[in-house]
């Protein structure tokens, strides 16, 4: 009964008498919720045009992080870095469907998600041979990444707003929102789409397949820049950075691996769930919830719907 | 020369269907079991703690998530809890009945990882392919934080590490600081032994072409009569009681105690690597990739810097270490285009043109 009354009451009954500390964790979990999506952006990038569940966008948004840091640390002006960063990113995703994808053209899916960890440790090796293992510090100052906090006056309290976090998801839904435009307007976009929707039929009114993978990973290489710079600032660039990665994928499952729109949205589910999880339920059991509790809910939501919230249903035939 | 088929006329079904249908497979398994067996009496004992038993260990791993991947098509990344599953139940048992022989309490630890392993793949009915893979990450990231967050799963001590205690077999200590390599390596030999003789026999038979239909097309399967949620939670159980039974061999054969952290995610992508280069169904890949993936890093640390000092290039370990991380990862892509099908079709493509040779066909 104290058990029951612990879990299913008092935690509201806290909520309500602390609104502040609800709406802070609320933005705490929005704005991790939409760095999440970030990163399960790039996820769906690649496997909508190329059905390829990419393994190594983790690794990705390190290695572009520090490629960005690390030449920032030569001396290279910062935005000449930021476009040389871009540049590695093109030459990656050139080189991975030369030397990758093309070769692998039509094996079954879990045969290239294998190779994608086989880049991942690739990418691990190469990136601490060149940068070295140690972490370092985003390089926020020379971007113009605003610093220090807002508080406001709110429900009884104070609630705090990182500058920082603001710029994020500032950036991020600005991300978004240019590529739902490149998707549905431009030409290129609509040719994402129709190799999404088949190979066969793209490849037959003449869209080059490997011109849009090496697109879709420089796009998806873009997108781990983004979310390199972003978790950097928050938490620095080091190759734990990666783990993160793994944070994404209840991210990806819940929204459905073919959805933009699912990614955001199970992004700020997972995110929001999992601080209000951990803030309210987590001291009963102990804490460190946080560490599965994201696919805890992508689990539930996925016995309900198994292709995921926006995922394209699932028509089997024999 | 040797290698030949003719002469050996298959008079029943019972011989057209054995496992080792030629003679000289069945001579040559005969040879590599005593040649493992000789091993344990010939090989240095750094050959044995440090290359033998855990190539054993992570063999028993890999038919484990062979028979989940391979046999049966559910793709799993929880192996490493599975594996952490066994080691806690058996630690559990053998400090709860010390009376009672350790050899027991590492095969009856399976049935606890196979309880916990069908449980959490009973979602596995309605999710399918990478959505499977990311719900059995809940159960990986779930079990890790058991095995931290719950002292009485290591009795409480301080340290909240496994340790293994001094266990005898026949008097002589076979767990525990005083168990040389030798005993340790000949008791995981013959665990894997069995345990592999009894998967091959799972797999051949009507609960492997069960599995297999299942991996082929559930729907079609199912329209055959095979019930997909039995078979799958079979499936499931089977694969979680290997993995398990080597997660108890790994921790108090192998390192001889060990934390939380060697269960993590990482290992259960290092089976699942074995696993894929190796050969999606097939027991023998499952050799072949703990040998490829467990030996690779080892022998290319000694290797390398052997390779690079005659050019006058003398590194640090740190860099070593990098190359080694950027030389498996390009050998993971390079093995799966030249071979998608793993290093058992590798094995049998051999056999084949053996079988023939010195003519094409």
């Amino acid at each position: 009964m104290d058990m029951l009354y612990k879990v299913f009451i008092e935690p509201f009954v806290f909520m309500g008498e602390a609104p502040d500390l609800l709406i802070q964790t609320l933005w705490e979990g929005l704005v991790s919720g939409v760095l999440y999506a970030l990163i399960a952006l790039g996820f769906v990038l690649i496997f909508k045009a190329s059905g390829v569940f990419n393994f190594a966008q983790g690794i990705m948004v390190v290695f572009a992080a520090l490629t960005l840091v690390g030449l920032y640390e030569k001396g290279v002006p910062a935005f000449l870095a930021l476009i040389l960063a871009v540049l590695v990113m093109l030459v990656l995703a050139i080189v991975v469907e030369r030397v990758v994808l093309r070769p692998l053209v039509n094996q079954p899916d879990i045969i290239l998600f294998m190779a994608t960890f086989g880049l991942t440790y690739f990418l691990i090796g190469f990136g601490e041979l060149i940068f070295g293992g140690n972490p370092k510090e985003m390089i926020t100052d020379a971007l113009f990444l605003p610093q220090g906090t807002t508080e406001l006056d709110m429900l009884g309290g104070m609630v705090r707003f990182q500058h920082l976090d603001i710029a994020a998801a500032v950036i991020a839904s600005i991300m978004i929102g240019l590529l739902a435009v490149f998707f549905s307007k431009t030409r290129i976009g609509r040719a994402l789409r129709a190799v999404a929707d088949s190979h066969k039929a793209a490849l037959s009114v003449g869209i080059s397949l490997n011109q849009i993978w090496v697109i879709v990973w420089f796009a998806a290489g873009i997108v781990a820049l983004v979310a390199g710079i972003m978790w950097g600032a928050r938490s620095g660039v080091s190759f734990s950075l990666q783990i993160i990665a793994l944070k994404a994928l209840p991210v990806l499952i819940l929204g459905g691996f073919t959805s933009i729109p699912g990614a955001i949205i199970g992004g700020l589910i997972i995110g929001v769930g999992e601080k209000i999880g951990e803030f309210y339920w987590g001291p009963l059991v102990g804490g460190g919830v946080e560490t599965w509790l994201a696919y805890v809910i992508a689990l539930l939501f996925l016995l309900y719907r198994p292709q995921g919230l926006f995922g394209e249903k699932i028509i089997e035939r024999i | 020369m040797l290698y030949r088929e003719a002469g050996q006329f298959k008079t029943n079904y019972v011989a057209d269907s054995a496992i080792f249908p030629l003679r000289q497979d069945r001579i040559g398994i005969g040879l590599i079991i005593i040649a493992a067996y000789a091993l344990a009496f010939l090989g240095n004992s750094f050959l044995l703690q440090a290359v033998m038993i855990p190539f054993l260990v992570f063999s028993l791993a890999s038919i484990g998530l062979n028979i989940l991947t391979g046999y049966t098509g559910l793709l799993s990344l929880g192996t490493g809890a599975f594996m952490g599953v066994g080691a806690y139940a058996c630690y559990k048992l053998m400090t709860a009945f010390p009376g009672v022989n350790v050899i027991v309490w590492i095969f009856v630890s399976g049935f606890f990882s196979a309880a916990i392993g069908a449980l959490f793949g009973l979602p596995s009915l309605r999710i399918k392919g990478f959505y499977l893979a990311v719900a059995t990450l809940a159960a990986q990231f779930f079990l890790q934080w058991c095995f931290i967050r719950i002292p009485w799963l290591v009795n409480y001590n301080v340290s909240g590490a496994l340790d293994a205690p001094l266990r005898t077999l026949f008097g002589t200590p076979i767990m525990g600081p005083n168990a040389t390599p030798q005993t340790r390596y000949l008791v995981v030999l013959t665990i894997v032994i069995l345990l592999t003789w009894l998967a091959s026999n799972l797999v051949h038979g009507r609960i492997g072409r069960m599995w297999i239909a299942i991996r082929d097309m559930d729907l079609a399967a199912e329209l055959m009569g095979i019930r997909p949620l039995q078979t799958k939670l079979l499936a499931f159980a089977v694969s979680s009681y290997y993995c398990g039974v080597a997660g108890a061999l790994l921790v108090f054969l192998w390192y001889g105690g060990a934390e939380y952290d060697v269960f993590n995610i990482n290992q259960s992508f290092f089976i699942l690597f074995m696993v894929i280069i190796g050969g999606l169904g097939s027991l023998i890949g499952s050799f072949f990739g703990a040998a490829l993936i467990f030996i690779l890093p080892i022998v290319l640390g000694i290797v390398l810097p052997a390779m690079l000092s005659p050019f006058g290039i003398s590194v640090g370990a740190d860099v070593i270490e990098h190359l080694r991380f950027m030389i498996v990862g390009a050998l993971i892509i390079f093995f799966l285009i030249v071979e998608p099908h793993g290093l058992a079709r590798l094995w049998q493509i051999g056999k084949q043109k053996l079988l023939v040779w010195p003519f094409p066909y």
